[in-house]
């Protein structure tokens, strides 16, 4: 009797142990806590090239995440790339002259939007639009143009 | 010359209906043991005392082979990462490691060794002494009162391990990264909670694992039901175990991994 009451237990903790293990690995190595707050608004923004922004990438204000980018798509008339942007609910003032500029975090970070906030007393709804875009700054341009500006100044002088 | 020729190919035809013959009788077997899981369900106690011999104690193995791989992860990675002055991405590197490969992969590998072997070995002897010819005679099933709770008890045992071998190794790993060589706390988890992402990464690990579970305890019993009745038999079917799940557990992630993480 003793000797099954042990084996039991010993299960039990096994099962739990392996339980707790698919918990903590959801909670504290995944996104799953992210992902708990879906209730947030939609607003779009249209870019002339993203970059390497990706679906789930951060979105910033000030330096703090406020949402993340929840579909990227290509717009066939515009010819830009028309990025969707999901707001925490809890940031419901944002003034419709924001601007939204593509960062990346380090030299070789991630991709993130970040957000400039306006003056504007009007503030986006949900569905609303930022007109003002920067698009992301892309290494190979930066040093080309860097390049080109050199030798054009050589010739000057 | 014609002749050697052809009694090579019939070597290689016998080889290969053979092959396909123990094939065949395998999933004869697996399905009918499968068969018995309703009827077993009810009886929770043989469950448990498998899960006792399959999961709980090939424990020790697993937890002391989590921590020292996410360590080893966690000290191989920052000397690469370091170069490139990205040592902030080990908590990245060390928990997609592990929980796409090394989790679901390490762990089959030490399951087939652990307790696979163990399986074969018990239902070899089992067979070689006659006990499922007794069961039989008793009008017991021994397939569905001896095999099937053993395979219930791998399928149920092993994501349970491949997970407690995960969350080991990223603390393994954390000790290394954060304790040892210095790398921010914060940054440790916070670029680990950017990029792991719950269904793409983590469910995928655990649908590997538990089908892991189902191939290496479904080798592990056939290759033991399947024995030859002597000692060298039942030799011969517990290394077959060990090597053939081991490559199929290989085989089968490549094929999983370029399922699931094809983007």
């Amino acid at each position: 009797m003793t000797e099954s009451r042990t084996l039991e237990i010993v299960v039990g903790g096994f099962i739990f142990a392996g339980l707790l293990a698919l918990l903590m690995l959801s909670m504290k190595v995944s996104n799953l806590t992210d992902i708990g707050g879906t209730d947030g608004y939609e607003i779009k923004a249209k870019f002339d090239n993203i970059g390497g922004l990706k679906v789930r990438s951060p979105v910033k204000m000030a330096g703090v995440k406020i949402g993340q980018v929840s579909a990227i798509d290509f717009d066939p008339t515009s010819y830009r790339a028309e990025v969707t942007l999901k707001i925490d609910r809890r940031y419901d003032k944002i003034p419709t002259d924001t601007s939204a500029k593509i960062f990346t975090a380090g030299l070789l970070g991630e991709q993130y939007i970040s957000l400039e906030a306006g003056g504007d007393d009007h503030y986006l709804k949900p569905g609303g639009e930022i007109t003002l875009v920067s698009n992301a700054v892309v290494l190979e341009q930066v040093i080309g143009q860097f390049l080109y500006n050199k030798a054009a100044g050589n010739d000057k002088k | 010359m014609t002749a050697a020729f052809l009694g090579m190919l019939q070597r290689l035809g016998r080889w290969g209906l053979s092959a396909l013959e123990r094939l065949g009788r395998g999933t004869v077997f697996f399905v009918y043991v499968i068969g018995g899981f309703p009827e077993i369900l009810r009886r929770g106690r043989l469950i448990v005392a498998q899960i006792y011999a399959v999961g709980a104690l090939s424990l020790v193995i697993i937890v002391v082979s989590g921590i020292f791989v996410g360590m080893v992860l966690g000290l191989q990675g920052y000397n690469t990462l370091v170069d490139f002055g990205a040592s902030e991405s080990l908590g990245e590197l060390v928990a997609l490691s592990l929980v796409r490969e090394l989790g679901p992969v390490v762990t089959a590998l030490l399951y087939a060794g652990r307790a696979g072997s163990a399986l074969t070995a018990e239902i070899g002897l089992m067979k070689t002494t006659e006990q499922l010819s007794a069961m039989e005679m008793m009008a017991v099933d021994p397939l569905h009162r001896v095999i099937a709770p053993r395979l219930l008890a791998g399928i149920i045992s092993m994501p349970l391990l491949a997970a407690i071998f995960s969350i080991l190794g990223v603390y393994g790993g954390h000790f290394v990264g954060v304790t040892l060589l210095g790398v921010d706390d914060g940054a440790y988890w916070s670029q680990m909670q950017a990029t792991v992402d719950w269904y793409d990464d983590i469910l995928n690990g655990v649908i590997k694992s538990f089908v892991f579970g189902i191939v290496v305890t479904w080798i592990a019993l056939f290759e033991g039901y399947d024995t030859a009745p002597t000692s060298e038999g039942i030799s011969r079917a517990t290394t077959r175990t060990v090597v053939n799940s081991s490559l199929a557990v290989l085989g089968l992630d490549f094929v999983l991994t370029a399922l699931m993480f094809n983007k």
